[in-house]
């Protein structure tokens, strides 16, 4: 009996530090989407702004930019996943790879070859373990990205997209490099602290949000360089700006998906505490009940041999 | 409004910078250029590296070097886009 209650203890003791452990999980991550949400509205000004910028670009120049055109032909379509680093966040990281499964099949289907990116260890493990090639990857940085990440994955799939345009059927055009014909992205969309849906956009060929517009004509710009110049410009730096924002956007996905698996961990671990409580104090409970039926049982049993004698 | 300047900085990672100012001066690829309240609109891809000036009502500069930059001018103002800014030492007044 005493040794049940020992037992009893010990869990008790450890499922108490294991909640110790979670609850400043969630902590921590609480604090981090706070964090990650500011840093989406710190770079709303800028993503509103070169909007604008494109929109009167594109309404004022031809677009037929290489960036902006559909590939009549594609063959290889780029995908680019977003994941997390660590795990310990609920679907988070699986989700996202199940929408980006599904969307590798949807172009398999189509007759286009899907071509993998991959930002995050979680991503990249689950591609290594299945032995399934992945084009390149990036680690680090799934929390906290900086611009500069999300320029470094950007110039890699802009290269990429380039250098798709010249590519011939199975074989790499003259450029040697074989490229991809569309590019696709996969992220965590941020909807609320309790939401957070996995979602795929294209962003290759580009399509520029178009900010509804109130104003009946666009002011007449002048240009400086050329509008076309200027477009070759920015159309890779608007690309940046979508990733930075899909990138900021996952990490507050993230961190509220670790928070609400460290909570419930955390109610667990509470829940657990509880009935380990309660069993272990009617084991004790028990087991002073029958010392003390022993005690009386034994001194009846004296006391009825002595009147004997 | 009349003749007060409408600046915005807006680096990609924060916005950096927005006021009233009196100029603002920077350098595009084809040229220095000069911004005072009423410019035409454009459109314009900063020089790099580039230094952008604000003129501020009474006689303060305040100077930012920016890397990956365009200039945007509407009717509503002036704004910098810039990939990175960082302000720089102080002009000599």
């Amino acid at each position: 009996m005493a040794a049940q209650v020992r037992v009893l203890r010990q869990r008790i003791r450890s499922a108490k530090s294991m909640k110790k452990i979670t609850k400043a999980m969630e902590l921590v991550a609480t604090s981090r989407i706070a964090k990650a949400q500011a840093r989406v509205a710190a770079s709303l000004p800028y993503a509103q702004a070169i909007t604008g910028v494109l929109t009167a670009l594109a309404s004022n120049a031809s677009v037929d930019h290489p960036l902006l055109t559909a590939r009549p032909q594609v063959r290889r379509a780029g995908v680019l996943l977003i994941t997390s680093d660590r795990g310990l966040a609920g679907g988070y990281s699986s989700n996202a790879i199940k929408t980006a499964e599904s969307l590798t099949a949807r172009l398999r289907e189509d007759g286009k070859e899907p071509v993998l990116y991959v930002i995050g260890r979680k991503g990249v493990t689950y591609y290594r373990f299945r032995n399934r090639p992945i084009e390149q990857s990036w680690t680090g940085f799934s929390e906290q990205p900086a611009f500069n990440d999300a320029r470094a994955v950007g110039e890699t799939l802009i290269k990429a997209f380039t250098h798709g345009a010249d590519d011939g059927e199975d074989h790499s055009g003259p450029d040697g490099v074989q490229g991809v014909d569309e590019l696709h992205i996969v992220y965590t969309e941020f909807k609320s602290l309790m939401t957070q849906t996995p979602t795929t956009r294209i962003i290759g060929p580009m399509e520029v949000e178009e900010r509804p517009r109130v104003e009946g004509v666009l002011p007449a710009y002048e240009f400086e360089p050329e509008a076309e110049a200027l477009l070759d410009a920015l159309l890779p730096k608007y690309i940046n700006t979508r990733i930075y924002a899909a990138l900021l956007e996952s990490a507050a996905s993230e961190s509220a998906a670790r928070r609400r698996a460290m909570k419930s961990a955390t109610d667990n671990a509470e829940e657990m505490i509880q009935n380990y409580t309660r069993e272990m104090n009617s084991a004790r409970q028990a087991g002073i009940t029958q010392e003390i039926s022993e005690i009386v049982g034994g001194a009846n049993a004296l006391a009825a041999s002595g009147s004997e004698v | 409004m009349a003749n007060q300047l409408h600046v915005e900085v807006v680096a990609v990672e924060e916005k950096i910078w927005s006021g009233e100012a009196e100029m603002l001066v920077a350098r595009t690829t084809e040229g220095e250029l000069g911004v005072l309240p009423g410019h035409a609109p454009l459109l314009g891809q900063l020089a790099e590296p580039g230094q952008v000036r604000v003129k501020i009502s009474g006689g303060d500069e305040i100077s930012y070097d920016v890397s990956g930059g365009f200039l945007s001018i509407t009717d509503e103002g002036v704004t910098v886009l810039a990939e990175s800014a960082e302000q720089a030492a102080p002009a000599a007044r």
